[in-house]
């Protein structure tokens, strides 16, 4: 073991792997915040609560019918991106000619009925869910232990960030929702079914949650205010990334969680307030965001 | 041409954009293979009526009908399917997208469309900017953006709001040279202008609006004959 400015590095590491993992959580979150508002101008407070509905599908999955995490992954984000469907069609459609007030109370109010739905048959103890026996253990690098499942959550939200932006800047499905993103109208006019686009753009983000909420679940354990205890540092990422800023999301999320991380072996006190500094400096002066345009 | 039936056939059309009530019952046709030039002063209709046949306009009633699809109630993009393709006055060229994304953004809904080669031909200069932020060409540059998008699309009636608004006049020139290749080619236009003189060398019939309402019709051989009503409508 060796020093880093007086710090073991067993300790330096360590923290810098916990941020990294946060910072994977708020890469995650913010993406999906971050595609909802680019394109349905709708302030999505109810994410927290669908990152936690993710959570409890892959441990109700198990718990009802022996579905394990593998599986989870993939079918918790599309139930809950289905009900994120169903929230679209039937309230949020409503919304979107109005001011944005609306959508930020109808989708908080949202929150609140859901978490506390949760509360009410879980209590607010967290359910415990296990990391997958393939993913179990770790690998000692010398400088510190790596667990397997928390390498696994770094590698995997990497993926799925850089795979959602590579898929909304590079491809002809990208430029569709750009497009639509600036002008629907004139791309619905191109024969372009836009509110069909909107819809399962809704439901996109909110199965983002959802993975990210499975991915949580051996880490937090499942609670139903795991979602509210996380989103207002994930509305302060995507604030400082740029509102709508598919890359600024990402990139601002991995890189507040190294911050906080690494807060939390410099200085402690403030480990858990930097982010909401940096969003303070950042807001004073770039007021659109580090990526954001404008 | 007048003996056959008509491609585009609006009647007694009527639009609001919230209370306001700006279309007052437009009838109007345009033949297969024809340019047909709206005209008339500013807050006349012009564009209002391009956009109800298009569907964007929050409210309208009457008729519009596609050959003998009837399009008044559909959205805009099952009216789109019908082969109508639109040329906004603003030019709608999406700052999000190169030059590349924004040509191919239109997806092609029938057969009949240009090719790209064929659009690259036409317009040369889309061909050396590919990889440019859309909104960083030239005004010209983004009208030919504009129209080339739609020509790929396999549309049959091409509706172009102002397409020489702004521009220098040997784009105009350009411009105009499309308009009569495009037609030669088969495609029928219906065109909003307020540059008489250009109007005047590619349009084969003209329809005047004033107040929401179409107040005058003529074919381009009586231009001559209508100098007086023109001067009184338009002032030219």
């Amino acid at each position: 073991m060796f020093e880093i400015f007086g710090i073991p590095s067993q300790a330096l590491f360590g923290q810098l792997l916990i941020g990294l993992i946060n910072g994977s959580f708020y890469a995650l979150l913010s993406l999906g915040l971050a595609v909802i508002f680019g394109m349905l101008n709708i302030i999505n407070f109810a994410h927290g609560a669908q990152y936690m509905l993710g959570a409890f599908a892959a441990y109700l999955l198990l718990q009802l019918t022996g579905i394990g995490y593998w599986p989870a992954l993939i079918l918790a984000p599309i139930i809950v991106g289905i009900i994120g469907i169903v929230i679209e069609r039937t309230m949020l459609q409503w919304l979107y000619k109005l001011d944005h007030l609306y959508g930020l109370l109808l989708t908080f109010g949202l929150a609140l009925v859901i978490e506390g739905v949760f509360r009410n048959y879980y209590g607010s103890s967290g359910q415990p869910y296990q990391v997958p026996s393939s993913l179990a253990g770790g690998h000692n690098l010398g400088f510190m232990f790596l667990p397997n499942y928390r390498a696994w959550v770094i590698v995997a939200s990497l993926i799925v960030c850089f795979g959602t932006w590579f898929v909304i800047e590079k491809t002809r499905l990208g430029s569709y929702l750009r497009a639509a993103t600036e002008n629907p109208t004139l791309v619905r006019a191109f024969g372009i079914n836009v509110p069909r686009m909107i819809t399962l753009t809704y439901g996109f983000g909110v199965a983002l949650a959802a993975f990210a909420g499975v991915m949580a679940a051996p880490i937090y354990n499942v609670s139903p205010q795991m979602g509210s205890d996380i989103i207002i540092v994930v509305f302060a990422v995507v604030v400082i990334g740029g509102m709508g800023s598919i890359m600024g999301a990402i990139l601002t999320g991995f890189s507040l969680g190294i911050a906080e991380g690494l807060t939390k072996v410099f200085f402690p006190e403030a480990s858990s307030t930097v982010i909401f500094v940096i969003m303070a400096i950042v807001l004073l002066t770039r007021p659109a965001g580090l990526f954001g345009r404008g | 041409m007048l003996d056959r039936a008509p491609l585009l056939s609006v009647k007694n059309l009527e639009a609001w954009y919230g209370e306001s009530h700006i279309l007052h019952g437009v009838d109007f046709d345009v033949f297969p293979g024809e340019v047909v030039t709206l005209l008339g002063r500013n807050g006349a209709g012009k564009t209002t009526t391009l956009k109800s046949v298009m569907g964007i306009v929050g409210q309208r009633k009457g008729s519009v009908k596609m050959e003998d699809a009837e399009l008044i109630r559909l959205t805009s993009d099952k009216i789109a399917k019908t082969g109508i393709a639109f040329c906004p006055e603003e030019r709608g060229i999406f700052s999000s997208l190169d030059v590349q994304e924004n040509l191919f953004l239109p997806p092609q809904l029938r057969p009949g469309g240009l090719s790209a080669e064929r659009i690259f031909e036409l317009f040369p200069n889309l061909k050396e900017r590919l990889h440019s932020q859309g909104t960083k060409l030239s005004g010209g540059e983004q009208q030919m953006l504009a129209i080339g998008r739609i020509l790929r699309t396999g549309a049959r009636l091409l509706l172009l709001d102002e397409p020489t608004e702004g521009l220098a006049p040997v784009i105009i020139q350009q411009i105009g040279n499309t308009i009569k290749m495009l037609k030669d080619q088969g495609f029928t236009i219906l065109l909003v202008e307020q540059n008489f003189r250009f109007a005047s060398t590619v349009a084969d019939r003209f329809y005047i609006m004033e107040h929401g309402k179409v107040v005058e019709r003529f074919a381009n051989s009586e231009l001559d004959a209508k100098r007086e009503k023109l001067h009184e409508y338009l002032g030219v």
